[in-house]
């Protein structure tokens, strides 16, 4: 008999979260849960808010309001730089520096030891192309070392913006493999993305338009919801509702 | 600690793939200076008038724009916004940079001067060592200032405008081409609020042999005085959140 194990608290709770960037508006009363150790999909139509929320949760973003609890404490905090992985969307690593220089110049910050490297190396498909300068790889794979950056200090909640752009089928499978054995590990991962086939391997959804949640639920509860089965109909038709 | 010195490191890497400015910025000073020389082959008290200043002076500019443009690319990368979201200081950011184009500085001083003292025939009363000396505080006032208005660049191209916009002043005014004493006394006024006024002082106090009293201290210490107040502008334009 294994006791019942506890409800862990939820990984994110924002509330009324107000965000205004160059006088416009795009976050506007924002309240929503990431429960922990699940694979979270931010979706929605780009210009949505998609990235501005994940850049609060991970605290570089300039907030007009409300409030976001990452982990137990309030956004931004210090402590939470070594719990907190984040992806932006676009590669955010030294285009003049190999594969491997840029992964051991974050691995040091982080404190992570050099052997870790390889593991991540390995978890990206990057074998081969340790020594080879950023600026040589292609789009995919520069989002990749970018990817396995934002893995380095094993943290507890990822927050990845698109991270399977611009990769071909055989690799977004493999990657989606991988979030859910992190997920499997305990790590909450949040994940933005477009494609409707990727919300598929989302636990839970949350669909944000215009900066406003529209609709929250796993994929079934929101088909449900809405009497269509692809996810596509299931998200025009709850937009829609909205009107 | 260990993240200011990955941050050093990783900065010189990112500058031994790019060996073409390293040698430009080694090999400019050394020309300009021949050129100097032969230029006042018949009025040699010229070139021994502007010869060491010049060496003390050139770092400045290199690093500037080295600076500014390497810190501009780390801003729109994204790779900044990455490292604030990483347990790593400001002041390892800044003590990084400092450090690297300090070595740097180091490396190209001695070579000028090799160059100046040796074959050019470049004679300063006071130690050698010294203007060296001098020139690597000089690069790092250069460098803290190219970081500082690298923030208020959005283009390569604007970056580099900065040069002729701060430090070309700086150098007209400084008294190497008219002394100060000379000056109209408004110009004078401004050149005492820029800090190269006061470089330019402690290396032609260098080149004459003395005398080292209060005067040297002082421009001495404003000099370094501006690194520092340079490098704290610096650091209150990494923010951790932006808009």
């Amino acid at each position: 008999m294994t006791p019942a194990t506890p409800r862990r608290p939820d990984a994110v709770v924002v509330e009324g979260l107000e965000v205004v960037r160059g006088g416009v508006p795009v976050l506007h009363g924002l309240s929503l849960r990431v429960r922990a150790g699940s694979v979270t999909g931010l979706v929605g139509p780009s210009g949505g808010g998609k990235s501005t929320l994940m850049r609060a949760i991970v605290g570089v973003q300039r907030v007009a309001g409300g409030s976001i609890e990452v982990l137990g404490t309030p956004a931004g905090t210090p402590a939470l730089r070594r719990r907190v992985g984040y992806l932006t969307q676009a590669p955010s690593v030294y285009a003049d520096l190999s594969v491997r220089e840029n992964l051991a110049y974050f691995a040091r910050i982080h404190g992570t030891p050099p052997g870790r490297i390889d593991e991540l190396i390995a978890a990206v498909a990057l074998q081969g192309f340790e020594g080879r300068v950023v600026s040589r790889l292609s789009g995919g794979q520069r989002a990749r070392v970018s990817l396995a950056t934002a893995l380095l200090g094993e943290p507890e909640l990822l927050v990845l913006d698109e991270p399977t752009v611009g990769l071909d089928p055989v690799l977004r499978r493999d990657l989606w493999d991988l979030f859910h054995r992190l997920a499997g590990g305990g790590t909450t991962l949040i994940v933005s993305s477009h494609v409707m086939d990727e919300a598929e391997r989302c636990e839970e959804l949350l669909l944000l338009r215009e900066g406003a949640l529209v609709a929250s639920g796993s994929p079934d509860e929101l088909r449900a919801r809405t009497g269509e089965q692809g996810l596509d109909a299931v998200f025009l038709r709850l937009v829609e509702a909205r009107g | 600690m260990t993240a200011a010195l990955a941050t050093l490191v990783r900065v010189l890497m990112q500058l031994r793939r790019d060996p073409r400015t390293i040698a430009l910025i080694v090999a400019v000073p050394c020309v300009l200076e021949t050129l100097l020389q032969q230029l006042f082959r018949g009025r040699p008290e010229v070139f021994q008038h502007v010869g060491a200043p010049l060496l003390g002076l050139f770092p400045f500019v290199s690093m500037f724009v080295v600076t500014s443009v390497t810190m501009l690319r780390e801003r729109t990368s994204g790779t900044l916004e990455r490292l604030m979201t990483m347990p790593l200081a400001k002041l390892d950011v800044l003590a990084g940079y400092a450090g690297a184009f300090a070595l740097l500085a180091v490396v190209q001083a001695t070579v000028v001067s090799i160059l100046a003292f040796g074959p050019l025939g470049l004679e300063v009363a006071g130690p050698q060592w010294a203007v060296v000396a001098l020139a690597v505080g000089n690069a790092t006032l250069g460098m803290a200032l190219g970081l500082f208005v690298s923030a208020f660049a959005t283009t390569e191209f604007q970056a580099v405008q900065f040069m002729p916009a701060i430090v070309l002043p700086q150098f007209l005014l400084c008294g190497l081409f008219v002394s100060r004493s000379q000056m109209a006394d408004w110009l004078r006024v401004v050149s005492a609020f820029l800090p190269l006024t006061y470089a330019y002082n402690a290396l032609a106090t260098v080149a004459r042999g003395g005398p080292y009293g209060w005067h040297f201290v002082l421009d001495v210490a404003v000099t370094l005085g501006s690194v520092l107040v340079s490098l704290a502008l610096g650091a209150a334009t990494l923010r951790r959140r932006t808009e």
